[in-house]
């Protein structure tokens, strides 16, 4: 029963990671463009059929395959914002969302057209063995999945906090106009945003398809939309809220389905979010916002 | 007050108009079967377009769980004439849709109230939210079968009972339309033109906002139980956020805040998928070109330049 408990736990764990992962890049995006940006979910997908091509189709080794992906939803996202958002930049947040949402769709329905609807089934990167700790079995891929996305959040931590282009962004989502007249170029900062967001949902695509071994054009939506869930319940805009809120939803979600129901699962977890954002609408570490008039 | 009559007149005529010609396609043969299954799905689409315009376009505020509203409005009404297949047909049919609509308002209703706190991003997100939960528990329920969905619904609103369907099609429409040319439709108009100065001239922000959201869910409601009446068979996954998003296609493309506009792109929407058939997956690539085409091209100096001029400022946004 307890050992059971702890091993939905570790579950949860490790999806909720993936979602920390990929909620950072909302997070990210959305303090420095105060947008939401829908296709970033799709960008999970995005990479896990990178992976999939530069592996099966080009017949790469695994670590160039690996750096290719992760360099591929980089440029992707970074010509997302040319494209789409920059030309929006001043417009009202209505018209921002609703380009998100084309964008989001548009990525699906061009892998559609690409790859076919039929799931391509990919066997993980990552070697599967079970390792036993105790009386608890945790598998290789969470083991991977844990440790990658703990490394990618110090290093994510330590790049904000301690160089000068961190400190540029944490400039910019302050103030944009401040920033630029202190000599900080937003433009370029704006895409490292989206580059660097990116490639974190890169990673979490790999870690994703590598649980899932299965692809299909829409696979990026859910954990994308839950991601969000879980950078709204951390507080958007805040990094360290998007993990807590991943892992958190992670655990709830892991739990539920483990206890409740699978079916009821994705309800719980989006009834989570109405509930803290009726409660607590800037989220778990957010900062009020006072609006002038 | 002349120019209202000449204009009411107008609209009554090219309603009778696109009655009768309608009317003369079905009974006349013209139409194969195929294009006659299009023509309440044409009107199911023009209610869901319309009322969600009065959320998204006259209001200002992103409702992405349009379809779920719709779904409540299908479930319902299909489950009473199911049960009540004893009464006479247009008397289980009036229940159906009437308890459909009602139901759907109450949830919009309970999707209300969050709206008070909630703005933007935020709102669109739990709306979103709102509509993924109905879906998944209409999938947990047993009684509405699950995701294997309804079946053997009967078909009191197909094309055979055309006219039922374009009365109550109007019906919104004129509902609407009429709400939003009224004292109560400038007031949620100045909602979105800015909030704060609105709530300073002594308008109630929140009790405009709780009852554009009914309103909408309710035809959204009443839709979905027109709908649920003609194709016979529900299943959740016909009511997912990609159903949603269609209805924002609908709504963006004819021009927020433009009730003509949404029921002219939701004609041209509804038909034309049916000339690229066997391409349906182009047709999700054409949405999302259309949203963000439609978005770039509002917010362009183009656009800007066009409205100054005197000849297109005529046909531009009618408020």
């Amino acid at each position: 029963m307890l050992i059971n408990f702890i091993e939905q736990l570790i579950n949860g764990l490790r999806t909720g990671s993936i979602y920390a992962l990929i909620a950072i890049g909302y997070t990210m995006v959305y303090g420095i463009a105060k947008m939401i940006n829908f296709a970033h979910g799709d960008i999970i997908m995005v990479g896990a059929y990178a992976l999939y091509f530069s592996i099966s189709v080009l017949g790469l080794p695994v670590p160039v395959a690996l750096l290719l992906t992760v360099i591929v939803c980089s440029v992707l996202g970074v010509l997302i914002e040319k494209i789409a958002y920059k030309p929006l930049r001043k417009a009202q947040p209505l018209a921002v969302l609703i380009t998100a949402i084309g964008m989001s769709f548009f990525l699906q329905s061009s892998s559609l057209l690409i790859f076919g609807s039929t799931p391509i089934p990919f066997q993980s990167v990552i070697p599967n063995e079970n390792i036993k700790v105790g009386p608890v079995t945790i598998s290789s891929i969470t083991l991977v999945t844990l440790i990658v996305t703990a490394v990618a959040m110090i290093l994510l931590t330590l790049f904000i906090n301690k160089t000068k282009l961190g400190s540029a962004m944490r400039a910019v989502s302050e103030d944009k106009g401040a920033a630029e007249l202190m000599g900080i170029n937003v433009n370029s900062t704006i895409s490292m945003t989206f580059a660097i967001g990116s490639a974190l949902a890169a990673v979490a695509g790999i870690l994703y398809i590598s649980q899932y071994q299965s692809m299909k054009p829409t696979l990026g939506a859910l954990p994308g939309i839950k991601a969000f869930v879980a950078a709204v319940l951390g507080g958007i805009g805040s990094i360290p809220g998007a993990m807590l809120g991943g892992i958190l939803l992670g655990l709830i979600e892991s739990v539920s389905k483990a206890y409740i129901s699978t079916e009821l699962a994705d309800a719980i977890v989006f009834g989570v979010l109405i509930v803290v954002l009726l409660f607590r609408p800037s989220g778990l570490l957010g900062k009020k916002k006072i609006v002038k008039v | 007050m002349k120019i209202l009559n000449k204009k009411t007149i107008f609209n009554i005529a090219i309603m009778l108009l696109a009655y009768v010609l309608v009317f003369v396609l079905i009974n006349s043969g013209i139409l194969s079967r195929q294009y006659k299954s299009l023509i309440v799905p044409i009107c199911v689409n023009i209610m869901l377009a319309v009322s969600l315009n009065l959320v998204t376009g006259f209001l200002g505020e992103l409702s992405l769980g349009h379809a779920g509203f719709m779904s409540i409005g299908a479930y319902t009404s299909a489950l009473i004439s199911i049960n009540t297949s004893f009464l006479p047909p247009a008397l289980s049919f009036f229940i159906a849709v009437v308890c459909g609509c009602v139901l759907a308002a109450v949830f919009g209703f309970l999707i209300g109230v969050p709206v008070l706190r909630l703005r933007g991003d935020y709102l669109a997100i739990v709306t979103l939210a709102f509509g993924e939960i109905i879906k998944s528990v209409i999938n947990y329920l047993n009684f509405t079968g699950g995701s294997k969905g309804l079946s053997k619904i009967p078909l009191y609103s197909d094309y055979n009972n055309f006219t039922v369907v374009f009365i109550i099609m109007v019906i919104c429409i004129v509902l609407i339309s009429n709400l939003i040319n009224s004292r109560d439709g400038r007031a949620i108009k100045s909602i979105r033109d800015n909030d704060i100065a609105a709530e300073s001239i002594g308008i109630k922000i929140s009790k405009y906002k709780v009852s554009a959201f009914v309103i909408a869910a309710a035809f959204a409601g009443l839709a979905g139980s027109l709908y649920a009446h003609n194709v016979g068979i529900i299943k959740p996954n016909i009511f997912d956020y990609n159903k949603s998003i269609e209805i924002l296609v609908f709504v963006v493309l004819g021009g927020m805040g433009n009730i003509p506009g949404s029921i002219i792109s939701a004609i041209i929407l509804t038909v034309l998928p049916e000339f690229l058939r066997g391409a349906d997956n182009l047709r999700m690539l054409l949405y999302a070109i259309v949203l963000i085409l439609m978005m770039i091209f509002n917010n362009s100096k183009f656009k800007a330049n066009l409205s100054l001029n005197k000849t297109f400022r005529k046909l531009g946004k009618e408020d």
